[in-house]
């Protein structure tokens, strides 16, 4: 069997790093970059006699988050301490949430929503091995730096069918999120990080296989690919008739390779129980209506806005997920608000065709002047094709749409008079064209178009031209 | 009730030693405890939420405004072993 004879299930866990300024539970700041263990106070350390006290600007944030993924929010949040020893845990433990979580079940984008909650960043281990200064091949070096950083884990429902849909998803809640202002959402610098959840099962069989857990994936072509070979390796060991065995793994992007991350007998038993240095949190409707009313519109509100402009819903998503391009559309829209959906049209295909990687900042083209180029290609002044090479213009060098069609000769022919001889000559110069035509195939007609185009250079209308064609050969 | 292989296992995630000869005097220990625990399971706690603390406080927050961080060879210098910039640790990896 291939890959597409089995049904998919993948369920994502996403950490992102809130942007508040000091950490979850302690007093210090932290932002990426600063020098080695700069960064940190007695409570990232652990060292005894401290007590962590719980940041009310990341309660607040993971507020918004669930707001913004329609969850349920909790009126009373537990921290939990999560159990294991690892060098990059000072405690021996990391407070987090486990059945008292800050946001209950949601949905957004079509993903359900497990939960969200509110836990402490680990520290940054580097491996002897990786750094060339380590002499002691026995040692590793902690930074806890990133140590005690707060982070909202996002858990989803396995509702997601193939790596294509993972990130395109993945794309919309990382808009989101950075549109919320509640973390930067970089993924090089780690703000944003994603396990996957992947099983497969025989194609209708209803059945869910075993699942493994893809670990730590930090860009969009990562968590695809990792994915998509992940996939095709349970697809591998299935037809071979052996069974999947539920394990963390690691992808490694550079070989493809996939390889497993613990050992079954070191399967986890985080022993959770309540943190008994914090009290429980109260979350207020004060709280609640603070956060209700920091939040600005989303990606998908805003996409429902354009369509209901009438402007065609890839155009939308694309301008809504991409903000940049939203902002520049409803400038536009305010300099003319007549032709939204061709406005829109301009914007995502043929201005983005323009730029590299879509970066707007290469455009010189004001938002007015698109704006008053659809309205001039509306009103027939500038045929489609003339209006293409004046958005050239507009990218490369700026100005006024009416005079770069007035000085480049750009305006359309407008009425007969001036395109009916030119169209007579192009049926003169190609008589078995004209012939196939007058017998009522319009398959050729191209040939005539064309031959306009070039003759006006590109100032016709085709659909006039074909109009006044059937005229001439008097169909 | 706790058996020897239970109380291994937890003593082996909690990274306890325990001399073969303490092990099963620590689960009679344990069942001991877990079973005074378990008489609470008789009562009618229907509609009784967990006692996750029992200090009547509650949401105790903090500001999101910075204090000074230690300065670093003071963060380190409770380090049985460090660099000049890092804690030196054992390889979890060796």
């Amino acid at each position: 069997m291939s890959v597409a004879d089995y049904d998919i299930t993948i369920g994502l866990e996403i950490h992102v790093q809130l942007a508040t300024k000091t950490k979850m539970f302690s007093p210090i700041e932290t932002y990426f970059g600063a020098d080695p263990n700069t960064l940190v106070g007695p409570v990232d350390l652990g060292l005894p006699g401290t007590l962590p006290v719980p940041n009310a600007q990341a309660i607040h944030y993971g507020i918004m988050l669930g707001l913004a993924f329609n969850c349920a929010i909790a009126d009373r949040l537990v921290f939990h301490r999560k159990n294991y020893f690892y060098p990059d845990l000072p405690k021996g433990y990391q407070i987090s949430q486990f059945d008292e979580p800050l946001c209950g079940p949601g949905n957004f984008g079509g993903v359900r929503i497990h939960r969200v909650h509110l836990e402490e960043d680990a520290a940054k281990l580097t491996h002897a091995g990786s750094s060339g200064r380590i002499h002691d091949s026995d040692a590793s070096v902690v930074d806890f730096n990133r140590g005690g950083t707060s982070l909202a884990e996002i858990v989803t429902e396995p509702d997601i069918h193939s790596a294509e849909q993972a990130s395109e998803w993945l794309r919309l809640l990382r808009t989101t999120v950075r549109q919320l202002g509640v973390s930067d959402v970089n993924m090089e610098e780690g703000s944003l990080r994603c396990d996957a959840n992947i099983s497969i099962a025989p194609k209708g069989s209803g059945v869910l296989g075993a699942k493994t857990e893809l670990k730590n994936m930090n860009s969009f072509r990562f968590i695809e690919r990792g994915i998509r070979a992940e996939v095709a390796r349970q697809a591998a060991i299935l037809d071979a008739g052996d069974t999947v065995e539920q394990e963390t793994l690691h992808f490694d992007p550079r070989t493809e390779a996939i390889t497993s991350m613990r050992s079954k007998e070191d399967a986890h038993d985080y022993r959770y129980f309540p943190e008994p240095d914090m009290v429980p949190v109260v979350v207020t409707s004060e709280m609640v209506d603070k956060a209700k009313a920091a939040m600005p519109e989303l990606p998908h509100e805003r996409e429902a806005r354009f369509e209901a402009l009438g402007v065609e819903p890839g155009a939308a998503r694309q301008m809504s997920w991409q903000p940049e391009l939203g902002d520049l559309f409803e400038e536009a829209l305010a300099a003319d608000p007549a032709h939204a959906k061709a406005l829109a049209a301009l914007i995502t295909n043929e201005l983005v065709a323009r730029l590299e990687d879509g970066d707007l900042t290469q455009s010189k083209a004001t938002p007015a002047s698109l704006a008053q180029l659809v309205a001039l290609t509306a009103d027939g002044k500038v045929s489609t094709s003339g209006a293409r090479t004046v958005l050239d213009t507009l990218v490369a060098s700026g100005g006024d749409p009416a005079q770069i069609i007035e000085a480049e000769g750009l305006g359309a022919i407008g009425g007969g008079d001036e395109l009916t001889p030119i169209i007579q000559a192009a049926l003169d110069a190609n008589p078995d064209v004209a012939e196939k035509l007058r017998g009522g195939d319009m398959k050729p007609i191209g040939v005539i178009i064309g031959a306009v185009m070039k003759e006006t250079r590109g100032r016709a209308d085709g659909k006039e031209v074909t109009k006044i064609a059937r005229g001439l050969l008097g169909l | 009730m706790i058996d020897a292989k239970q109380v291994l296992h937890v003593a082996r995630l909690a990274r306890l030693e325990l001399a073969p000869e303490d092990v099963q005097p620590m689960a009679d220990e344990l069942s001991s405890i877990l079973g005074h625990i378990e008489q609470m399971s008789s009562l009618d706690l229907e509609g009784v939420k967990p006692t996750t603390h029992v200090v009547p406080v509650e949401g105790v927050l903090r500001a999101d405004e910075a204090e000074a961080p230690l300065p670093r060879e003071v963060a380190l210098s409770q380090a049985p072993k460090h660099s000049e910039t890092g804690f030196l640790v054992p390889s979890p990896q060796a």
